[in-house]
């Protein structure tokens, strides 16, 4: 085994204990921390596979900006522990078999459908140069179009939070 | 090199791993992370065809996919914060009207 497959293995044994981690804890927070592992092992599978500037926004975009939104309003709600009910009962008998079936079935599936292919190429080192003008010429309408998605996001939040009742 | 299809199948189960955890939590916060976490299995499918095509067209994608999930998580938790305040709980079971 060459050591781009030995690394791959190590992270993505990461992410998958990290999204299981999620599942298990019943803490928010400990589930919130699961989840960064689990964002910051998908960065260095980008960084391995020659995507740079995709794993750098991962870490502040996803790792830190959101993540920490998302720890802010657990600790500002002083989110408990979950409780079990009778009705996530059937939840556990009828859904989780379900859905780690589904789980299985998209592994399986995708992973026969993708055999043929053949291994990723790294890309040349002006990938990062190559993305910025991909994304200043021919997808410049979509992007302007975020920065208003954004700007609604942000109104929204604001409209949401300030509500008095 | 890693083949593709190894990344292909990492994102299936991560996927397959945020539908589980999507439907077996309660707390509606974990429930939105559980989002979260699908989102970045198929960002991590983007990243991969956009290497495996030797398009960068992907990779793309997946700055608008960060930033639909900054919008989301941005309203979404504004609205948990709403829920938590009238619901006095996070328990998705006590939430079962839309109307607040």
């Amino acid at each position: 085994m060459s050591a781009p497959i030995i690394v791959f293995f190590i992270l993505a044994g990461v992410a998958v204990l990290g999204a299981v981690s999620l599942i298990v804890q019943r803490h928010p927070i400990r589930s919130a921390l699961s989840l960064i592992v689990v964002m910051v092992a998908l960065a260095g599978l980008y960084l391995l596979q020659g995507a740079e500037l995709v794993a750098a926004v991962q870490i502040i975009v996803y790792a830190g900006a959101i993540m920490v939104l998302f720890v802010f309003v657990i600790m500002l709600l002083n989110a408990g522990e979950e409780e079990r009910t009778n009705v996530s009962r059937m939840a556990r008998t009828l859904g989780l078999p379900l859905s780690f079936f589904l789980m299985l079935q998209l592994a399986w599936w995708v992973g026969r459908g993708a055999r043929g292919l053949a291994p990723a190429v790294s890309r040349s080192q002006e990938a990062t140069k190559e993305l910025s003008k991909l994304l200043f010429t021919e997808f410049a309408l979509p992007f302007e179009l975020t920065s208003i998605l954004i700007l609604v996001a942000i109104l929204g939040a604001v409209v949401l939070a300030k509500r008095e009742s | 090199m890693v083949p593709s299809s190894y990344y292909l199948v990492l994102s299936a189960v991560l996927f397959g791993l945020g539908v589980v955890a999507f439907v077996f939590k309660r707390n509606i916060i974990t429930i939105f992370m559980s989002i979260e976490l699908m989102l970045n299995a198929v960002n991590l499918a983007f990243v991969t065809f956009s290497q495996h095509l030797g398009k960068l067209n992907g990779q793309v994608f997946v700055f608008f996919v960060i930033v639909v999930a900054a919008a989301e998580a941005a309203v979404g938790l504004a609205i948990i914060i709403l829920i938590a305040k009238h619901r006095q709980s996070l328990n998705v079971e006590r939430v079962d009207l839309l109307k607040l």
